[in-house]
């Protein structure tokens, strides 16, 4: 009884995070455009291109090979599975001992790694241009974001992510500078990995500018409707991560009755709100910057981190 | 059933007996595939052995005595844990190339430089592994230097191969040196040269840190850690492919076993301060690696700068285990150790899978240089698709088999605030850095790598015709990455196999894993870590091909083919493409000109001038700068200074030999 | 419990002196960097202040308050008038790239922590991690002076080599009243001595570019 009450929490999470996650771009773009005084497209767009969008022919280069067409399937299964794992609403999910944080973050280089190969597959000047930017923005947030989780881990003993999650809703944990540096860099990371402003705007079409819209310039119909909803879907996975390691009051413990699910899904919306509007607010504040001006700032997220991790590192001693 | 090490010892002597044969057979036409054939079917009898020694009785150990070698005390063999490991990395490792060679070897110039040598190497590299005494493994470690030069040199027309023959044979004779230094210092003035009579020993802690970093000359030289790796990307490439699979794939982990040997088993407790240098080398070994990979664009040259990456994250883990176990933190040190066989065994399987490909590559279209390639996955799509799973699994992404290791190597990190050193502390956190940035730059190598040669448009008529290679080639590859993708689901039997050895080296073992439900691993509690290569298998295949079945199901499953978009101004021309210098652009930039002085100068002419304009880019190995140009000018100048030794009257020379005779006697006389 | 947090908010407050110090050698863009000192400036004053009641050392408010009105406020009023009025809002030149200075700046916190820490073994342990905070700052001010060539740019990282050196008195449980003042006004002059300083390099050469100096007095050719 248990474990089909297990089973579905996880089989809700999966469904909520899907359904979720093209509100929240959605959401995101809304608010972005009231910031900026324009009425904005509604908040359900999304939804209505994804749909227009796969009910489309695709559209596909002439040599483009087999792999162009299976990468959109992986990118977005990789990072539903790795969205699936992140405790939203409820925490102890069933099969969250699948993969901890450091194997969530591979899930994610997983799905980057195709659609680096998949950006290069036409052979064209602008898929290069962006697999090229992409690893090398990858190359600096990756182990920005592992330090970070070294940081996490060294605080909570675990690098489960439900057991990182309870302990920090736990008082014991109190105010730390390295759980404060870590929180800034998982930001950084999370804006350049979401390919936000200022690291790459997701806006853009302009040539020169753009890292994540130059892989996927070939993509057409269902395939970019796949990648497109691996975008959101991200998006979504790190506002979560964020909310549920450094704001983790309201998650559901296992076990607990549907009331307290209720709570956790109203908190959960609640952060992720808040979440998307501090994104929109901080991207309309702020430049785009230029590409070799995005090492330093990985660079400091990677600073921060490696600071963060090295602290407890030594007051671990005390 | 205990395997007798005797059995080990004719597959060695079948081996050579190949050799000589091989010899024999000259340049006819059937050798290539006869010799082949012979080395895979003893090297296929040995895993087969090994493999039922490892399930019966995995911590049995066998030894013998032969008559050879010095009289007192013969040649000694030895199967233990650590030997059976690498036995069977040798023996598998030999048993594919092998498989691949009867199809690759028939595209081969000169077979008659390769086959015998193949088959020598091989016995070589046996030999290493189960040498007990000190003599006969510098004997075998020289054979099997001898063995490889000979095959670095087979293709002897090219100016590259001379060359990387010659830095080589210098390093190698270097390495066998150290060794040679490190042996006798353990030996003592009693010359126990016998591996249980060193074991027996206890050294005095100066003779302990001589012989470490003797170590380090001797076995990094070999397996290629910075700063002894210049000769690593010369030599791999410059064999033909197999070998080179070979050589980068099993010859640097036999480097490797020589030092646990030695380090882990013969010399007792080094000081805590050498855990710190192997951490700190390692994590430097795995940055530099992947950089100079990233910048290399011949194919085989990219993957033996790889292979350097991979030396260093397998000796951080082996550094990491050594600093547990020195502070009595058993069941960590067997994380750590666990984590570097681990990644020993893993990079074994990708890396020779790699080379596969690229002598796929190279057989289908005469071309190394990836600036030719391109477009390879249509005209080679088995090829290519074996290529794709050695890509993944290297650069260390679920669920393949190089994540399992890193990740074992990042748990063992986290172990480490616990330990008493403050330098460690320190150091640790860092290196757990330079680590997770080597993971990611190794991932764009492999994108640069994978895209660049078998993605886009074809660069060069060569690559416009190649096509698939033979079917052996093929099954070689493929079984390959089948075993990339069985380690990568199902770590923990992996896990439980390497248990025998933890526990007789670091004094410790991780808690068995494959009775874990669901055949996860966790390697100290759940609540700690836990990952589960299998489900995340299972959820990727079910929720991609779910997700397009329901999309061809419910919407749409039309396509058109049609020209590319490219953004409105599609380019016929293939030039057009980004290049692999290109793709590595932005990084030789933001961290180029730290690492290697890389140096652009644009030489743009003015307008009205038709020339074209050129970009060129100049970067430099500082290890060869800052090391070996100094070293070799110094040898230089003093063969000049002593060239005057040449022309002496033979008075002069008797009362030079009379002054070193006085000398030595002098020192013998205030020594004792 | 209550010893527990204050603890924990001192620490917090002096872990983000370190960390706004880092954003100091981050920043490339004078006006920035201003910017950035004075939120330096105001989380000293805050990690002082909180000493002052964790300790009841009423004096420390006096210091929290200097603090928050010269360094945050005045300070970097008078350095942007500066800046505007030379007309030097541009690029700050850096002598190392950013990278490698923050590289550096990592290497110096290891340094300041490892150093800290053992030759202290049995303090208090709120003392020895702001001890320990302190040597950063303080370490990480003498970065900013050395790899930026501008001088407005070194006057802000002598001040925040200063804020250091007052962190680890407040820590060290509480300085005198008078040496607080002393440093205060010290600064003062310093600040003022440099701000004239400026105005004369530039009436005679033109630019603040302190290698300027190097080639007047025969340095650097």
């Amino acid at each position: 009884m248990d474990l089909i009450r297990d089973l579905f929490v996880q089989g809700m999470q999966m469904a909520v995070v899907l359904l979720l996650a093209p509100l929240l771009t959605g959401f995101v773009r809304k608010i972005k455009a009231r910031l900026l005084r324009r009425q904005g497209p509604s908040v359900i767009q999304p939804y209505r291109d994804l749909a227009r969008l796969l009910r489309k022919e695709a559209v596909l280069a002439e040599n483009a090979s087999w792999l162009f067409r299976v990468a959109p399937y992986l990118i977005f299964a990789s990072t539903w599975v790795a969205a699936a794992l992140v405790p939203t609403f409820a925490g102890g999910l069933v099969f969250s001992w699948t993969a901890d944080l450091i194997a969530i973050i591979a899930l994610l280089g997983f799905g980057r790694f195709f659609l680096a190969l998949a950006g290069m597959d036409v052979g064209t000047s602008f898929g290069g241009i962006g697999s090229s930017r992409e690893m090398l923005i990858a190359s600096l947030a990756e182990p920005a974001m592992l330090l970070t989780v070294f940081t996490l881990a060294l605080v909570a003993g675990s690098t489960q992510l439900s057991t990182v999650a309870a302990l920090m809703s736990s008082p014991e944990v109190g105010l730390r500078v390295s759980l404060g540096m870590a929180l800034v860099a998982l930001i950084m990371v999370a804006v350049a990995e979401n390919g936000r402003i200022p690291v790459d705007n997701p806006a853009t079409h302009l040539e020169l500018t753009m890292v994540h819209e130059a892989m996927i310039l070939e993509y057409s119909g269902r395939h970019l409707a796949m990648i497109e909803f691996a975008a959101s879907l991200k998006l979504l996975l790190y506002l979560s991560l964020i909310a549920c390691i450094f704001i983790p009051w309201g998650i559901a413990a296992p076990g607990e009755g549907p009331a307290r699910f209720a709570l956790g899904a109203a908190a959960y919306l609640a952060k992720i709100g808040i979440g998307a509007f501090c994104l929109a607010l901080f991207e309309t504040a702020i430049a785009k910057m230029r590409v070799f001006r995005v090492p330093d700032f990985l660079g400091a997220a990677l600073m921060l981190g490696l600071l963060g991790t090295l602290l407890l590192f030594v007051s671990r001693s005390l | 059933m205990t395997i007798d090490v005797s059995l080990f010892l004719w597959a060695v002597a079948a081996l050579l007996a190949t050799a000589v044969v091989a010899v024999a057979l000259g340049r006819s036409a059937s050798a290539s595939r006869l010799v082949y054939g012979a080395t895979l079917g003893i090297s296929v009898v040995a895993v087969v052995m090994l493999m039922a020694h490892l399930v019966s009785a995995p911590g049995e150990i066998s030894m013998v005595r032969l008559p050879l070698g010095l009289p007192w005390i013969g040649a000694g063999f030895r199967l233990d844990a650590l030997s059976a490991l690498f036995l069977l990395i040798v023996n598998f490792g030999g048993a594919i190339a092998s498989l691949y060679g009867i199809g690759y070897g028939r595209h081969e110039d000169a077979p008659h430089r390769v086959l015998p040598f193949f088959a020598a190497f091989l016995a070589g590299m046996n030999l290493v592994v189960l040498a007990d005494d000190a003599f006969t493994f510098l004997l075998s470690w020289e054979f099997m230097s001898l063995a490889s030069w000979a095959l670095v040199v087979s293709n002897h027309r090219s100016e590259d191969s001379r060359r990387a023959g010659f830095v080589y044979l210098v390093m190698a004779s270097f390495g066998t040196l150290s060794l040679l230094l490190a042996f006798g210092l353990m030996a003592g003035p009693t010359g126990g040269y016998a591996f249980d009579t060193i074991r027996e020993m206890t050294h005095a802690p100066l003779t302990v840190a001589i012989v470490f970093i003797l170590m380090l000359f001797g076995a990094g030289s070999k397996a290629g850690l910075v700063p002894l790796h210049v000769w690593l990307p010369l030599a791999h490439p410059a064999a033909p492919s197999h070998v080179s699979a070979l050589m980068s794939g099993v010859m640097t982990k036999v480097a490797i076993y020589g030092f646990i040997r030695v380090v882990f088993d013969l010399l007792g407790e080094p000081a805590w301060w050498s855990s710190a240098v192997l951490i700190m080398l390692g994590g430097a070994t795995a940055v530099l690696g992947i950089l100079y990979a990233l910048m290399e664009t011949d194919l085989k040259r990219l993957l033996a700068c790889s292979t350097i990456e991979n030396i260093g994250v397998i000796f951080v883990s082996l550094g990491l285990a050594l600093a547990f176990r020195s502070n009595a933190m058993g069941w960590a040190a067997a994380l750590a150790f666990t984590a570097a066989l681990f990644h020993i065994v893993n990079h074994s399987l990708f890396k020779s899978l790699l080379f596969f490909g690229a002598g796929a590559v190279i057989t289908a279209t005469g071309q190394r240089d990836m600036e030719k390639l391109g477009g390879l996955i249509h005209r080679m799509p088995w090829t290519s698709f074996a290529f794709l799973v050695g890509c993944v699994a290297i650069s260390a992404l679920p669920p393949l088999n190089g994540f399992v290791s890193e990740w074992l190597t990042f748990q063992a990190v986290l172990q480490s605030p616990d330990l008493p050193e403050w330098g460690l502390k320190i150091i640790v956190p860092a290196v757990g850095g330079l680590l997770a940035f080597s993971a990611a730059l190794a991932a764009s190598c492999f994108v640069r790598a994978f895209g660049i040669t078998f993605l886009g448009r074809s660069r060069s008529p060569a690559a416009d015709q190649a096509h698939e290679v033979d079917r052996f080639s093929l099954s070689a590859m493929f079984i390959l990455a089948a075993l990339c993708l069985a380690a990568g689901i199902l770590p923990g039997f992996v896990i439980d196999a390497l248990s025998p050895i933890t526990q007789a080296l670091v004094g410790g073992s991780i808690p068995p894993q494959s009775n874990a439900p669901w055949l996860s691993i966790a390697p100290i509690a759940e609540s700690r870590s836990s990952y589960n290569g299998l489900l995340v298998f299972v959820f990727i295949a079910v929720s991609a091909w779910g997700a397009a079945l329901l999309v061809h199901r419910l919407a749409s499953r039309d396509v058109r083919r049609s020209a590319a978009w490219d953004c409105g101004f599609p380019d016929a021309r293939p030039q057009t493409q980004y290049t692999a210098g290109s793709f590595a652009q932005p990084i030789r930039r933001v961290f180029g000109t730290l690492v290697f002085h890389a140096r652009e100068t644009v030489d743009m002419p003015p307008p009205g001038d038709m020339r074209a304009a050129r970009l060129t880019v100049e970067t430099r190995d500082l290890a060869w700068d800052w090391i070996y140009t100094p070293i070799a000018r110094g040898i230089g100048f003093a063969a000049i200074r002593l060239n005057r030794l040449q022309f002496l009257t033979i008075r002069q020379y008797l009362s030079l030999v009379f002054l070193a005779l006085v000398a030595l006697l002098l020192v013998l006389a205030l020594w004792t | 419990m209550y010893g527990n947090l204050s603890f924990d908010i001192a620490h917090l407050l002096a872990g983000g002196l370190v960390l706004v110090s880092f954003m100091m050698l981050y920043q490339d863009r004078l006006y920035a960097l201003i910017n950035t000192y004075a939120l330096h400036a105001l989380v000293l004053s805050l990690s002082v202040a909180w000493q002052a009641l964790v300790q009841h050392a009423p004096h420390l408010f006096v210091t929290a308050a200097i603090a928050l009105g010269f360094k945050a406020i005045v300070i970097p009023v008078a350095l942007h008038r500066i800046v505007k009025r030379l007309g030097i809002h541009r690029d700050i030149e850096t002598v190392v790239g950013i990278g490698p200075t923050m590289l550096a700046g990592m290497g110096l916190v290891a340094l300041s922590m490892v150093v800290i820490l053992r030759i202290t073994p049995d303090a208090d342990p709120l003392a020895r991690e702001d001890l320990a905070f302190a040597l950063s700052v303080l370490l990480l001010g003498l970065l900013v002076m050395v790899t930026r060539r501008n001088a407005v740019s070194q006057v802000i990282g002598f001040m925040a080599l200063e804020n250091g050196l007052i962190l680890a008195a407040t820590g060290a449980r509480g300085m005198p009243l008078v040496v607080e003042i002393s440093v205060a006004f010290s600064v003062v002059i310093a600040f003022i001595v440099i701000g004239i300083f400026l105005f004369r390099i530039r009436e005679r050469f033109d630019t603040v570019d302190v290698g300027a100096l190097d080639e007047f007095r025969g340095e650097r050719q």
